[in-house]
Formats: C-alpha cells, structure tokens, sequence
C-alpha cells in the first residue's frame, strides 16, 4: 500500500512490503520525513543527544563546588554556576539521562497496564468492563501530579516509587482510549473468526485485538511520554524526585531560580531543554498520529484507491 | 472512439442539436505526467437516453464518472479532452462557473446515499440546500422541492420533510438523492451505482423512478455500475470499460444479446440467470493497473483470442454493426457464436435424511424479535439457499447455526446430534465440522496476519497441529482454491477482493469441515469474481461432499450453486423447495415478487 503522509512521493515495491509488516515503523518513518515531523524528531532527538553523552563529555563534575555562587559565564564555566558555585555546563550535560530514563519507563508502564485495562475491559465486556472502568474512574478523578504527589507524599520519594506512581497515573487515560479503539476491533469479522476457532479471549486480545492497536498505542506512547516528562520535572522541581546533591533539570529550576538576576543561564537552560524536549516528542506524535489514521482508517477503501492509482501520495 | 448509437441521434440532418453530452478524447494521468489512468474516452449521450458505463472494480468508471462533472480524485488530473455539456466545455470553465454549473446543470447521485445525506439536516431542508445554491435556477424553490420530491415517488407530506436522513429507508434516502439531483433541472445527471445497496424490489423501484425521471425531464444521464444485469434493462446505449479505456461502445440490445469484444463476451457469461441453471464462468486474473498495461491491448493476457499481434499495440476502435470495439480480432471474433453458459446438471433428489435440521428455531435481539419457529432441514452433500432482503433475518439464522448469535431458541441438530447455542457450549470437533464464510472479505481477515498464518491458524486452534504439518496443508489449502503458494507470505491487504475470499474459503476448507454456511460470500465482489467463486464453492462442495448453506439476496445465483433454497421474510419462513420449484412455481406471492424484481440480462438474440 501507499504511505499515507501527504508529503511522501510513490513507494517502491519493497517499501509496500515493509509496510504491511510494520505499519507503526513505517508509520513513523513516513512521519519522520513530513516537515511537521521532521522538526519534532530533530529538536527531541537533540535534546535526548545532549542527555544521554553529556555525562560522558562534561568537562566538570558535576557535584565539584568550583567557584562563587551564580558566578556569570566565563570561559571556563560557559554557562556560569549555580547557587553552590557548581558548573552549570556540567550539571546541564549530567541533569538528562535520569530525567529522561525515568519518563520514559513511566510512560512504559503507564501504557502497558492501560493498554492491558484498556483491552479486557472493551473485549471481555460485561462486569469486567464494570470493574475495570470504575477503577480507572476513581485514579481519573484525580489531577495527575497530585496523584503522584499523593502517593510519593504517602510512600516517601523513592525513584522506582515515582516511575510507578506518574505510570499508574498515565494508566486510566490510556485505558479509556484502548478501550474505545478495542471496542471497534473486537466487532471485525476477524475476531468472530477466531471465537469461532476457539480461540481462548487471552489470545484473541493478544494476537488477533494487540497487533491492530499498534498505530493508537505509540501515538497514546509519545503524548505520554510528553506528560512524564512534564511531571518528572515538575516533581523534581517540587523536591520529590531525585534528591540534592543529584544534578536534574527539574530540580536545577528550583534550587537557582533564586539567583536569576545573577545567573539566569542556570534556570533557562534546564528550562529550555525540557521545553524543547516536550515540544519534540509531542509535534512527532502529532506528525505521526496523522499518517497513521491514513494507514488505520477504511483498509478497503484505500486498497481500491491502491487499485486505481498506486502509488499516489494521500 | 465515437458510439454508431450518438451518430444515429445525431439527426437526418447532420446536426448535433440532440446531443446533450459529448465526451471526447478524456485522458485522466496520475499527476500531471504519470501514468494514464483512463485515456481516449469519448461518448455522446442524446436527450432523454441513458448511457450505462459497466465494468470491473479498478476499470476507471467512476474516475471518468467524476470528470464529466470537472472533477479529479486527489493526486489525479484531468491532462487533455473535453466535456461538452449543451455545446459548453466543462473542463475549460473557470472555477467559478465549474461550481455554479455542478448541481444545477451537472447533477451526480452518489452510491451510498446515507453517506452523502448530511445527517444533521431534515430532508426537507436538504432538498431545498439543493435549490438555495443556485438561486434563480428556479421561480419557486419552496414549490419545485415538493413537486421534485413528489416526481422522485417520495411522498412528501410534512412528516418526511421533517424527518433526519437515519429516518428513513436505504430506499427513500436515494430517493432524496435523486429529488436532490433533478431539483435544478439539469442537463445531465450522473448516476454512480446508485442501487448498489438496495434490495431488488426497492432498486426496481428506484431504476424506474431513474428511467421515468429521465424521460420528462429530457436529461441525459450516464449510468455507472457493475451489475450488467441492472444497466440492460435502464439504458440504451453501453459502454464496457477495462483497463481505463472503453472496449466497446453501442446500442444496450446489441452489445448485451451479441457482444463482439472478448471481454464483454466474458463478463455476460459470468452474470447469472434467474431463469437457467448455468456453470458460470469467471475471468481469472486481474485487470493492469494504471502504469503497468503494457504496450499492446490491456486485455490481452486474459485474453482466449489473444494472438502475437494484440500485445504489439493498443487496438484502435473498428466500427461493427452499429458499435465500436477495441480490438484487432473483432470481425473474426464477432463471426464466432457466443459462447452460451453451459448447463449445470442437475444432481438426483437423494431421499437421505437430513445433515443439518432447524426445529422451531426463534432467534431476537434485546427484546426484538428476528427470526421466528424456523424450520429446515438440509440433505447431505446439498446445497440450502438461502434467500431473503436486507433485515430478513438471514444472517441472524446463520450465526445461529455457527454459534456466533446465542440469543435463540429451539432445536438445531446436525449429523444427529445437538448443537449447543453459543461456540463455548460446542467441542472444539463441532467448531472443525461447522466453518462459516463471512460476506466481506475485506473485514474478515487481520490484517496484520500473513496469508500463511491466517490459513493455518484453525489448524493450530482447532486440530493442534505441528508448525510443519500446518504449513504443508496451508499451502495444498491455497492450491484449492487456484491460489499459489508465494501468497502465504503476503499480507491480506495485498490482495485483491477474490483472492481475500478465496482465502477465506481456504482457511473455512483447512479443516475438512462437513458443514459449510456462507453468507453472502460474493456480494462484495464484481461478477466476474463473483463467477468465479461460485464456481470453485461448487466444485469444492462436491469433491469434499460439504453440506452447505448458501446466503444470498441475490436470487439469480440460488441456480447456479444451489439444490433446494429457502426464502425468508421478517424473519419467517415463506417457501421452501427445490430450487426449480421455487423458482418457477413461487407459491407465495412474495417470492414471486421477489424473482420478478430481479434485473434480468436481456440476451434476446441467439436464443
């Protein structure tokens, strides 16, 4: 079949292969190469760049009390330092990975369990979809960070405790949008197919419902992602996540914004760099949420489009 | 390639003063340059006549359709010909005048009428968003909407004007569709297989409300559809379209009772009759696609008469009796009789008891009720069809008998032995003997499952089968239905509309079923697939001795594949009998209603 994105010339022979093989990794490259795309690769991926070799290629470490407090940049601090006189270049470099590994394994767990309500509770309908939806309700009800909040405040801040709080936090709203795209699944004639093989409901939600729902869950996967790492910060920045004297973006926000008049550089870039982050990984989603509803929506429809002009971008 | 029929109409004196549409040399391209989508379309339609364009699904009718409103599909453009409306060319109309022109001098009635109704607007209201657009077309719009809706046989009292489309029937919505169409008086309406969806008595209805509406308004009209059946008995002049060209273009009596063009010939001999039981043939393979129709004549490769000399170069058109053919052969071929559908034997009445037996069997939905004290039995290794429209129930009585629709009572016995309501209540033994064919292919398969693992899929599921044991009967499963091996690795959407069905059959037949219940299986497919299909269900029934219920509210296929058939009506059982019986003596009045709204390809001349 053709690409959907709007911006993609005629495919080869192999790439049509590719893409009923792997529709989301077409999908996305399809929207990799869309401009919208492109720019939302390009700016996540630099900021992710910078978060996963800034701790191999800072030229400081990042905890070494160097010089006065706030001083502003000079050569050897290009970025100045902070309230401690730390390096700020160094901390900025070294303040990523965790930030970024912890969204991002938050966001994992929020899908899976979400997708895992999302499904039984459309397919296996009845008290299941009952239980399961109420329970989702209740998390619902409450505003994401200070459910986590909630909890950590509860539990104390332990970090694998904050990866499972802002996921679980995730989990309901992914549910309800499984839940409404299994609903339309579960009605296809493959599916009765498979009932009527005797298909046991664990292995029908798993292999005949799952591989369909690939295109929602990754869009679901990167607005998410966007979230986890907004509420990452924003506990960081709150003295929940990782503790002084760990260098993280979130937290460097909080600990210099009282020297903004002295050294700015050490809020804005931190502040910059989770803004940049964000914008990145939700204008990709976007971009992909478009071409994949091309791929997804009416598979007839566009196979008889395939039929009379193959190869024509829509 | 201009139709012998417009010539005629062209009047004793030479003057073109009848011919309300004159198509001439269209060419539509994949962008500005690419490949030709159709090409060298030219057709002229006279006042009051109605040109039916026929063809297979990908054959360009519906893009040659658009163009003569000025439109393209997305990433196609309209490169070169023109669209002469009253002696006016469409095409080099300015935007402005184009838009002005669609609706009130162009009229197009889409296939799906419940698609293009805004939901949100009531009919009268919709109606009279026809007229509002073109002010001045008209001296009362208010009037001309009651009197247009009247014309379409609505009746349009204050209650259906106020009604939303949902409301009403598939029926009355492309009612609405066509007061929509006619409201402007137009010169030329459109007509894009506006019954598709339609039971035979409402599409009856609706093709002699097309036919009548024509008439007093003196519009032309172009007709397209791949149901010869419905074109020859609405329009007087076809035109058969294949691979983006027109193969052969004349009068409807001419070409339907003595086609010349091979292709024609082979897509009447794949429509079924209402009236003979006849062995359908099909044609194999698949039309080229825009890019890939070689050099020579695009029909070639499927071809009987096809020699060196068709793939050298495209046949220009040859003028025969009356009509124009694309092909090198046509002279020859027309000299040849054709070649009549031969007659299916018909199978000794077996005085066995019955595989598969219906008691009372009452079937609702929530609190409705659809099917009610059905009874029927089915001899083994017959065929059952059964007949009914839309809401009939006739699926409801299938999932029944698989066990996909649990909500009935009453007793369904096969080989003896009851069959429980829902598929957990049934041994995976059962599950194997029952295999039930859904009607759209296109939903019936995951499309993120190979070919290979959809067929051997039940093999895993239903007989616990080894990998290697299953790819070896995946593959011999594909070759039963004509299909080759290299498409177990490819995905379903791949795959054209007959081979997903037939990989449907495959992966029903995997198991060895006894029981084969297919609903509907070719109503999503053109006739000549549809042929085709039919073709290998009954030569598979026989070779594997299946019992098998046929579903259809197509009656002109219940001869062609079955040996007793049953009609239902809201959800009961009206007659029952051999085929021949019911066919030809209907005891009930609705059957014979039913058969004498079937549209019956009239083959006159060599009878």
């Amino acid at each position: 079949m053709a690409v959907a994105a709007p911006s993609v010339p005629g495919t080869s022979a192999s790439e049509a292969i590719r893409m009923a093989r792997h529709p989301w990794l077409s999908a996305a490259w399809a929207a990799a190469r869309t401009p919208r795309g492109a720019v939302g690769l390009s700016l996540a991926g630099a900021v992710v760049l910078i978060a996963v070799i800034g701790p191999f290629v800072a030229p400081q470490s990042p905890d070494a009390l160097l010089t006065l407090t706030f001083a502003k940049p000079s050569g050897q601090f290009p970025l100045g330092s902070d309230f401690l006189g730390r390096d700020v270049m160094s901390r900025v470099l070294d303040g990523g990975w965790a930030l970024l590994l912890m969204a991002a394994l938050a966001t994992a767990f929020g899908i899976v369990a979400g997708a895992a309500a999302g499904i039984s509770a459309a397919y296996l309908r009845g008290r299941s979809d009952g239980l399961i939806m109420r329970t989702v309700d209740v998390i619902l009800a409450f505003p994401q960070l200070v459910f986590a909040l909630l909890l950590v405040s509860v539990l104390g801040p332990r970090l694998w405790l904050i990866v499972l709080a802002v996921g679980l936090s995730h989990a309901p709203q992914v549910a309800r949008v499984i839940r409404s795209a299994t609903l339309d699944i579960s009605e296809r004639d493959y599916v009765k197919v498979a009932e009527l093989q005797g298909m046991r409901p664990r292995k029908i939600m798993t292999s005949e419902i799952l591989p369909n729902l690939v295109s929602p869950l990754t869009v679901e996967a990167g607005l998410r992602l966007t979230y986890s790492i907004i509420i990452m910060a924003g506990l960081s920045f709150l003295g929940f996540g990782q503790q002084p004297p760990a260098a993280n973006w979130g937290l460097m926000i909080n600990e210099n914004r009282v020297g903004l008049p002295l050294n700015p550089w050490a809020v804005i870039v931190p502040v910059a760099l989770i803004a940049l982050l964000t914008i990145g990984t939700n204008t990709f989603t976007d971009a992909f949420a478009r071409v994949a509803i091309g791929i997804d929506r009416r598979p007839e429809e566009s196979a008889l489009i395939d039929e009379l002009m193959p190869g024509v971008p829509r | 390639m201009r139709a012998a029929g417009a010539a005629d109409a062209a009047g004793p004196d030479g003057s073109f003063g009848d011919i309300r549409l004159d198509v001439c040399d269209l060419e539509i391209r994949i962008g500005q340059s690419g490949a030709d989508v159709v090409s060298e379309i030219s057709l002229a339609v006279a006042v009051g006549e109605v040109l039916g364009l026929v063809g297979e699904s990908g054959s360009g009718k519906t893009t040659v359709a658009l163009a003569l409103l000025g439109h393209a599909r997305r990433g196609l453009s309209i490169t070169s010909g023109q669209v002469r409306l009253d002696g006016v060319d469409l095409l080099a109309l300015p935007p402005a005048e184009l838009r002005a022109a669609r609706g009130s001098r162009v009229a197009y009635v889409p296939q799906d009428p419940s698609a293009a109704l805004n939901p949100t607007l009531r009919v009268g209201t919709q109606v009279a968003e026809a007229l509002r657009v073109h002010p001045g077309v008209v001296a009362d719009p208010a009037a001309r909407a009651l009197e247009v809706m009247r014309e379409a046989r609505l009746d349009a009292t204050p209650d259906l004007l106020r009604r939303y489309p949902h409301q009403l029937s598939g029926g009355q919505q492309q009612r609405v569709a066509l007061a929509m169409a006619f409201c402007c008086r137009p010169s030329l309406i459109v007509l894009d297989e506006p019954t598709t969806g339609l039971d035979v008595s409402t599409q009856r209805h609706v093709l002699d409300t097309v036919r009548s509406l024509c008439r007093s308004y003196g519009v032309a009209a172009v007709y397209v559809s791949h149901d010869l059946a419905v074109v020859s008995g609405l329009v007087s002049q076809v035109a058969v379209m294949y691979a983006g060209r027109i193969v052969e273009i004349g009068p409807t009596d001419k070409v339907f009772a003595d086609p010349v063009h091979p292709y024609t010939r082979r897509l009447l001999a794949a429509v079924p009759s209402p009236d003979r039981a006849e062995i359908l043939t099909g044609i194999d393979g698949q039309p080229p696609r825009p890019g890939r129709r070689g050099t020579g004549c695009s029909f070639a490769p499927r071809c009987d008469f096809a020699i060196d000399q068709c793939r050298l170069a495209p046949p220009e058109p040859v003028t025969i009796d009356a009509r124009a053919v694309r092909c090198i052969r046509a002279a020859e071929i027309r000299a040849q009789p054709v070649q009549r559908p031969a007659l299916m034997r018909v199978q000794a009445e077996a005085g066995q008891t019955a595989a598969l037996s219906l008691r009372s069997v009452s079937a609702r939905y929530g609190r409705r009720g659809v099917l009610s004290a059905i009874d029927l039995d089915v001899r083994p290794e017959s065929c059952l069809a059964v007949v009914g429209e839309s809401g009939s129930g006739k699926t409801t009585l299938a999932r029944c008998i698989v066990g996909l629709h649990t909500n009935w009572t009453g007793e369904i016995t096969f080989d003896g032995a009851r069959l429980q309501a829902g598929i957990r209540g049934r041994s995976k033994d059962t599950l194997r003997r029952v295999q039930y064919i859904f009607q759209n292919p296109y939903a019936s398969l995951n499309p993120r499952k190979t070919v290979g693992q959809i067929v051997a899929q039940p093999l895993d599921e239903l007989l616990g089968l080894s990998f290697s044991q299953r790819s070896e009967r995946a593959a011999r499963a594909l070759a039963d239905v004509s299909l080759s091996a290299d498409m177990l690795n490819r995905y379903p959407d791949q795959l054209s509309g007959g081979e997903r069905q037939r990989v449907a059959i495959a992966r029903a037949l995997v198991v060895e079923p006894d029981l084969l219940i297919c609903d509907e299986v070719t109503s999503a497919l053109d006739v000549s697939v549809q042929a085709v299909i039919i073709e290998q269900l009954r030569r598979l029934q026989r070779e594997r001795h299946l019992t098998m219920v046929f579903i259809t509210h197509n009656l002109a296929l219940v001869r062609s594949i079955a040996d007793t058939a049953v009609v239902l009506r809201d959800g009961s059982l009206v007659e029952s009998g051999p085929v021949d019986q019911v066919l030809e003596h209907p005891k009930h009045p609705y059957t014979a209603g039913l058969i004498k709204d079937v549209p019956a390809l009239t083959r006159t001349v060599g009878e």
